[in-house]
């Protein structure tokens, strides 16, 4: 009890010093825990949520990029495929076909434009509200919900894309009519919406004064730069919002394709073997299996970094704690002089140490424990990013 | 009463060698070791304290040779019986005035730090003049006060001999004068026997007995 007095109290006179020690001691345990937690969560996120979507399509390019857009909705994404693609596996009969459109966020937050389709087959429940059935409702992921302190009968605004361009997409206000329960996925952190509705984001629909002669029911259309286009879909605009074009030329990011079974799978992938073809039909379990691998070799390089990193700031905190020995020999001489027992002596330098370690330990501990918590929102962010 | 025979001491470097034919120091007497640096003054202190071991020759506390005993006795001896006073004061920085005198009792072996204890630390530290100062810690404090800690904490565990090694050396003439009127009135008011190295010989007539190291004769047995 004498010596744990005697260190606690030093290292609370020597406090600035005391907290350095236990702050880098601690970084020094918790670091390679992290990681490997983070490592560990990471692989059974992207290896989980690759194996439950059979086939993605998208425009040729980095296969990488495309699953991750469809799968995290990162924010790499390729150029979008159009709506002509989903239409033909309707035709082909040979699976189900649900679009996404990922080009817009809000808050933050990635705005998925979908079919009601989506939520059925990633198993997504409505916790609070109701499903999203008109254009412009949105569906709250519980992370957003949570860090915005948003839920239905509230509203989001889309984020511009571009403030200087007049011509661009404009801000379209959101109104959530639910939330969705927790899922430890990246459907939590994204803003759900009906896939028209992403296409109202991106300017292709849209609502507006009438535009028509007074008194004419058609033709004479008098539109002028004062007609108000509307930025928020409500029960009174709702039949004014149209969409301009071939709605088979509509963008999508990417297409998670359910297919009948397996022979359909085979079919399907075949019909985008051609390098030609500019849409390609990936596997996300095969793409993740190669990502997951490199990601496990350069895990064996950072651990041999770590362990060389930790290695030597413990030499250096040894190096601290030895020093302060050196400082203290003229209280050791003094105690020594006194009468102190040997063991004494030793035990007075050792608690402090064990303190340090301890403290050390609680909170790498802690830090641990927050992020195994939090370790699913992490990774889902960490993948998104 | 404090016996010293035939005691002879050398570092193993072998440049510095002590011969002490015959030393005797009786209960209660104040006893002051003069002489210039170098002649062993500090050595012989640590000799009487069992921090060192004679080459040869015998070193005896009562019916206790020091000089015989192993490591482990030599400081519970020092601790329970031998109180000192060092020239810088050797105070911890990180306790306080109250911890520091108590520091013997947190140290020593078979030393209980008990209510009993804390009283007698805080009356010693009254008849020392530090009662508003026991919470400070020594950097708070004037180098005499720091030195009346450092004292306080030298008689607390009731030793019967206090070492005193250049106790006011540090000091200025007010606090010199101050700290050895403690120094007197409370190994005296303990029985304890008061063996100081002065350098300082305005206050050699104060004590009963001076021993000069540089003939290493005692000229002036019963000064006082």
């Amino acid at each position: 009890m004498n010596a744990l007095f005697l260190a606690l109290s030093y290292l609370r006179y020597h406090w600035a010093r005391s907290v350095v020690l236990v702050l880098v001691t601690a970084m020094i345990l918790s670091v390679p825990i992290i990681s490997q937690v983070l490592l560990n969560r990471s692989q059974a996120a992207l290896t989980d949520r690759a194996e439950k979507t059979p086939l993605i399509l998208g425009s040729r390019g980095s296969q990488l990029d495309l699953i991750m857009n469809a799968l995290y909705f990162s924010d790499d994404r390729a150029e979008p495929v159009t709506m002509a693609e989903t239409e033909t596996i309707w035709d082909s009969g040979l699976g189900l076909p649900i679009p996404l459109n990922t080009a817009f966020e809000t808050n933050g937050a990635r705005i998925v434009g979908t079919s009601l389709e989506y939520f059925g087959f990633r198993g997504l429940n409505v916790a609070e509200g109701r499903q999203i059935a008109l254009l412009g409702e949105a569906l709250l992921g519980a992370d957003v919900a949570a860090r915005l302190g948003l839920g239905p009968g509230d509203t989001v605004v889309s984020a511009p894309q571009n403030l200087f361009d007049l011509d661009g997409v404009y801000p379209l206000e959101l109104n959530i009519v639910g939330v969705l329960a927790p899922t430890g996925t990246a459907d939590d952190e994204a803003v759900f919406v009906d896939i028209k509705t992403s296409w109202v984001i991106a300017g292709i629909g849209h609502g507006h004064d009438g535009v028509l002669a007074e008194g004419a029911t058609t033709g004479d259309i008098v539109a002028s730069a004062s007609i108000v286009e509307f930025n928020r879909i409500t029960d009174a605009n709702i039949d004014s919002f149209h969409f301009h074009g071939d709605p088979a030329d509509y963008p999508v990011s990417a297409i998670v394709l359910v297919p009948q079974d397996a022979r359909a799978a085979t079919i399907l992938r075949g019909r985008y073997l051609d390098p030609e073809n500019p849409v390609q039909m990936t596997v996300p379990r095969e793409v993740i299996a190669g990502l997951v691998d490199r990601i496990f070799r350069i895990k064996t390089l950072l651990d041999a970094v770590t362990l060389i990193v930790g290695g030597a700031a413990l030499v250096a905190v040894g190096l601290a704690i030895f020093l302060t020995y050196r400082l203290r020999t003229r209280e050791m001489q003094t105690a020594f002089k006194i009468g102190a027992r040997r063991s004494m002596i030793l035990r007075l330098l050792a608690a402090e140490t064990v303190i340090i370690l301890l403290c050390s330990g609680v909170i790498a501990l802690g830090i641990t424990l927050a992020v195994q918590n939090r370790g699913s929102a992490i990774v889902a962010w960490l993948l998104a990013a | 009463m404090i016996a010293v025979k035939n005691l002879s001491f050398a570092y193993p470097s072998g440049d510095f060698q002590l011969t002490i034919p015959s030393m005797i120091l009786q209960p209660g007497e104040k006893v002051a070791v003069v002489g210039p640096s170098g002649t062993g003054k500090t050595t012989l202190l640590n000799l009487i304290a069992g921090i060192v071991v004679p080459t040869s020759g015998t070193v005896q506390l009562g019916a206790e040779v020091i000089s015989g005993m192993n490591d482990a006795a030599r400081r519970a001896l020092r601790a329970a019986r031998i109180g000192f006073v060092f020239q810088d004061f050797a105070l911890l920085e990180y306790l306080s005035a109250r911890e520091n005198i108590l520091f013997p009792y947190r140290i020593a072996a078979g030393a209980k730090l008990d209510a009993g204890a804390r009283a007698r630390a805080e009356k010693l530290a009254a008849s020392c003049g530090l009662d508003g100062e026991l919470g400070r810690r020594p950097g708070e404090l004037s180098q005499g006060e720091q030195q009346r800690v450092a004292l306080c904490r030298a008689l607390v565990m009731k030793p019967q001999i206090v070492l005193a090694d250049e106790a006011t050396g540090n000091l200025d003439p007010a606090n010199k004068t101050a700290i050895l009127d403690l120094l007197f009135e409370r190994t005296t008011d303990q029985g304890a026997t008061l063996l100081a190295v002065t350098h300082d010989h305005e206050l050699l007539p104060r004590f009963d007995r001076i021993i000069d190291f540089s003939t290493f004769r005692q000229p002036s047995e019963g000064a006082a």
